[in-house]
This record gives structure tokens, C-alpha cells and sequence, in this order.
């Protein structure tokens, strides 16, 4: 049993293990509008029973865990060496590592509901699972050749992962990594992502289909959507679970689903958005992710020709186009939605562009340093860190001002993850 | 001592290119691979998206085949034309640095 076990939605008393646990007591009856552990037993022996687990976990995780809460904390993948980098962005600075993750040069994390534990998915066909706390790996399985994603389900029991080698998805227990369901598909998988009711959506690069994998029952129920078109690269879902939206390679479109009808049809969104113009190479493949959406409209990267493409979100007809630096990467919605920031793929990966939702013009570019990879913003959106890969930092901006708040040393840094995600459907 | 090598060969080669004056940057070039190339073919070029890169996985194909996939790519898949960005030299010396096997 790994060390984290006894800690499953045990944030808070962690957290509390190296000053007084108050909340044990004090007991100021019911009323007082104070968060009270105990409020629901009948006090006196379960609270001492209480206090004992506590103490457990404190001295179970002696020299790993500091009296620290997680929401303001996130991991930075270091791509070169197989770690992470614990951060805490209300303080803008690092406070921890954690090594042995295997090849991380494409990875991604999700966060358990409490935010204690990261799933990550590495490129070798790692999954690791790490306690942000212990600052740790507490679990780890080998599940696959070559991997490209995952993602967590919404009741936190089931993690998911997508990949390129054997192809198909495999599905975890979150508390042990043992195989609970594993889905061959004959293809490599994309653009994994969970929503309501214990599901996964996926897509199969060589089929151009759209699988909707069903974990509520006992065995997975599978359905599956064919016509998605050719090639999906990537996909996003949006934070209510009802729309997902397939970016494609091999088509001159993207392909949508309404996941809130029995029998999701793919609708092809921005049909023939590069007619008649070359299309130029893409050096980086772009990523779709849930942070698309700003205001009443979904910001996509354009893939082929350097622009970012707007669409109603409702009716997901075309609004309009922004010319860019170069062929998009990441195109994403500061979480008000105000502003959408954009990074480039090589080589024009040393410059962000930040744009202007109602205007869909861009207002600021500058030129963070080489390599920018990925962008996070604060929960809030008040602050965004941006990992610039050959410049081994993390720089802070403000997101009003752009102005640089500060750096962060990291060895070839990649994906940023705040916490927050936790709590956000499809991330 | 390989980048040393292939670079002696490829002084000899001229070739016309977007950087045919350029002289060949050897670390320049095996950050491109393991970084660039690596963002689709990962970066210790196990394969990704795109095949794996290893001199094993490249054993039915030679330098000049593989020189003409990184200018021209391959019409029809992910794989792009590097002639905008590379010259003939440069694509030539990554062609026998993944022959080699230079990032194992």
C-alpha cells in the first residue's frame, strides 16, 4: 500500500498537521458557521479517532509533506528530464520537485478531486501517479508502448489514458493504477477528455471516429461515431460537457458533437476555411484544449494557415478570422474569456499574441524568449505563466498590464497545470 | 566525434538551400531534431504521432531518400517540407545523424 492511501480526501488535516488542529478542539456547537470536521458525529471518541488519522498520515508522510493547502499549487513538466516542478503561483515561486516520471517529452496531468494526487500521462506509456503533498510518485504502471493523454472521470475513480502505440484507451483505478477497462480501437487515439456521468470521449486518428466510452456500469458500454473525418489531431470539450470539437488534419474543417443528444451526429464546423489558399506547414501539430471558449464564441487555432478562426458557440457558424504571427499552437481564453492568448510552432514559437475578444484584434505581442510551449493561467485569471523551453524558465505576466511579475527556474519546461483544473470538466 | 564526422563529410557537399551559406551548427541541429523533429516523432524519437526515428525503425531507407523527406515532406501526412527552414546541407546532416543513431 503506498504511503498516500490513507490521505484519499484528506487535504485538510494534512495540511494541518504542523500547527494546532484546532478544528478538533473546539467545539462551538452547531450554528456558528464554522467549518467543523466533526459537525456530523457525536463528538468526543470519533474526534479523538479523528486526530489519531490524522497523526497517522502527519508521520506517514514525516519528511516528505509540509503543512500546506493545494489549491494555489500546480506542476510544471521539466520535458528533458522526467520531473516535475511543484509551484505555488500565489506565491509565484517553487517549492518542490519530483523526479523518476520516466520520458515526459509530451506529457500532460489531471488532479484527483482533492487536488492532492496528479495522474501524469508520459510519452513512453508511463502513468504516474504523484502525491503533490509528499512530493512523490506513490504509483506507477507501464501501460502502453507510446502515450499522448488523459484524463480523469468526474466522480475521480477512473483515469483514462489515450494512445498512440498500441492505440486504443485504457482505463485505471485512480486509488491503485490497476486496468479496470481497456478499449483497443485499431487506431492511434486523440483528444481524450471526460464528461458527466462517468464517461470518456475519444478520437481515432486512423478512422475518423468519435468513441464515447461509458464507465458508470459494471462493464463499459462503447458508442461509437463514425464520420468525424479524416485525421482528428486533437479535440477540446467544453467546461459543461455538451460540445466537442475534433480539429482535424486531413480535412478542411473541424467536426463538432452535441453530447447532450441520445445520438451525437458530427457537424463539420468552418467548412473549407483554407478554399483556395495554400496551406502552409505545420511544424507543430496544434492543441485543442477547454479553454476555447471566450464569451459567446469558440477561438480555434487554424491548422495550415496562420490565423485564429472564431465561431458561435451556439450556432457554431463562422464570426470571424484573425490574422497571426504564425501557425497557432495553443489558442486560449484568459478563464474570464476577455482576452485570447496565443503561442506559434516552430519557428516562430519565441512570440505571444494576445487578442482581443471584442475586437478579435490583436492588442499585444511581445517576446517572451525562445521556445514558448505552453501557457496557465491563474485560476482567476489575473496572472498567466508561460514555460520557455530553451530559456529554462517560467515567466509570470500580469495579464492586464503584460507586465513580467517574475521568473521561475525549470529545466526545459513544458506543460504548466494549476491545481484548479480539479475542479473544470475536460482538463 | 559523429557530428565531427558527418560534418567533414557534408563540408564536402555542396548544396543549394534556403541556408546553403550557412555553416553547419552541429548542436544547433541535434536541439532541432530532439526538440522540433521530437514535438511529432517524440523527443528521443521513439515515435509519436509520427513514426519512430531510431536508426532500427530507418533500416530500410538511406541518407539521400531520407534528405528529400525533411526538404519536400511527404504530401498527404503531418510531415512537413523543412526546405523553407533547412538547406540541403543541414537536412543531409540530420538525415545521417537519425542513420546513426546520434541521440541514443
Amino acid at each position: 500500500m503506498s504511503p498516500a492511501a490513507p490521505g484519499r480526501g484528506g487535504a485538510a488535516p494534512v495540511a494541518r498537521c504542523a500547527t494546532p488542529p484546532e478544528y478538533f478542539e473546539k467545539d462551538e456547537g452547531p450554528g456558528t458557521g464554522r467549518l467543523h470536521l466533526s459537525r456530523n458525529t457525536p463528538a468526543g471518541g470519533v474526534r479523538q479517532l479523528l486526530l489519531m488519522v490524522a497523526l497517522v498520515i502527519c508521520a506517514a508522510l514525516a519528511g516528505g509533506a509540509r503543512a500546506q493547502a493545494t489549491g494555489g499549487l500546480g506542476l510544471v513538466v521539466e520535458r528533458a528530464d522526467g520531473a516535475l516542478v511543484v509551484v505555488d503561483h500565489t506565491r509565484r515561486e517553487a517549492i518542490g520537485r519530483i523526479e523518476g516520471l520516466g520520458d515526459l517529452s509530451h506529457a500532460s496531468l489531471v488532479y484527483s478531486p482533492d487536488e492532492r494526487f496528479a495522474y501524469v500521462f508520459g510519452r513512453d506509456g508511463g502513468l504516474t501517479k504523484v502525491d503533490i503533498l509528499a512530493r512523490a510518485v506513490v504509483g506507477r504502471v507501464m501501460q502502453a508502448g507510446n502515450s499522448i493523454g488523459g484524463a480523469i472521470s468526474d466522480d475521480g475513480r477512473y483515469v483514462a489514458v489515450s494512445n498512440y502505440e498500441p492505440g486504443g484507451v485504457r482505463v485505471f483505478d485512480a486509488d491503485t493504477l490497476e486496468m479496470v477497462a481497456d478499449i483497443p480501437t485499431g487506431s492511434k487515439t486523440v483528444g481524450l477528455v471526460d464528461i458527466p456521468g462517468t464517461r470518456f470521449v475519444f478520437s481515432l486518428w486512423d478512422r475518423g471516429e468519435t468513441w464515447i466510452a461509458d464507465l458508470s456500469a459494471e462493464t463499459p458500454e462503447i458508442t461509437r461515431i463514425a464520420g468525424m473525418g479524416a485525421n482528428p489531431y486533437d479535440a477540446l470539450v467544453t467546461a459543461n460537457g455538451r460540445t466537442y470539437i475534433a480539429g482535424l488534419f486531413g480535412a478542411d474543417h473541424l467536426s463538432a458533437l452535441d453530447l447532450w443528444q441520445d445520438d451525437p451526429r458530427p457537424r463539420p464546423i468552418l467548412p473549407g476555411y483554407a478554399d483556395g489558399r495554400e496551406g502552409l506547414p505545420v511544424y507543430k501539430m496544434p492543441h485543442l484544449e477547454g479553454w476555447a471558449l471566450a464569451g459567446r464564441e469558440f477561438a480555434l487555432p487554424a491548422m495550415g494557415q496562420h490565423e485564429v478562426l472564431w465561431v458561435d458557440a451556439r450556432t457554431l457558424k463562422e464570426t470571424g478570422r484573425t490574422p497571426t504571427h504564425g501557425q497557432p499552437v495553443f489558442a486560449m481564453a484568459r478563464p474570464d474569456g476577455r482576452h485570447v492568448w496565443v503561442n506559434f510552432a516552430h519557428p516562430k514559437n519565441d512570440t505571444i499574441q494576445v487578442i482581443d475578444t471584442l475586437t478579435k484584434r490583436v492588442v499585444h505581442e511581445f517576446k517572451p524568449g525562445p521556445g514558448v510551449l505552453h501557457m496557465e493561467f491563474t485560476p482567476r485569471g489575473h496572472e498567466v505563466w508561460l514555460s520557455v523551453r530553451d530559456a529554462d524558465k517560467v515567466m509570470v505576466y500580469d495579464t492586464e498590464t503584460f507586465e513580467k511579475l517574475g521568473e521561475i527556474d525549470a529545466r526545459s519546461p513544458s506543460g504548466i497545470f494549476f491545481t484548479a483544473r480539479a475542479h473544470r470538466t475536460g482538463l | 566525434m559523429r557530428s565531427l564526422v558527418a560534418t567533414t563529410v557534408l563540408a564536402a557537399t555542396a548544396a543549394a538551400g534556403s541556408g546553403a551559406e550557412r555553416p553547419i551548427d552541429a548542436a544547433r541541429l541535434e536541439r532541432l531534431v530532439r526538440h522540433d523533429c521530437g514535438s511529432c516523432h517524440g523527443m528521443t524519437l521513439k515515435g509519436g504521432l509520427g513514426t519512430p526515428l531510431t536508426p532500427d525503425a530507418l533500416s530500410h531507407t538511406d541518407a539521400g531518400l531520407l534528405t528529400g523527406i525533411i526538404l519536400d515532406g511527404i504530401p498527404g501526412t503531418p510531415m512537413p517540407p523543412w526546405r523553407p527552414l533547412l538547406s540541403a546541407a543541414e537536412a543531409r546532416w540530420i538525415a545521417n545523424y537519425l542513420l546513426e543513431g546520434g541521440t541514443e
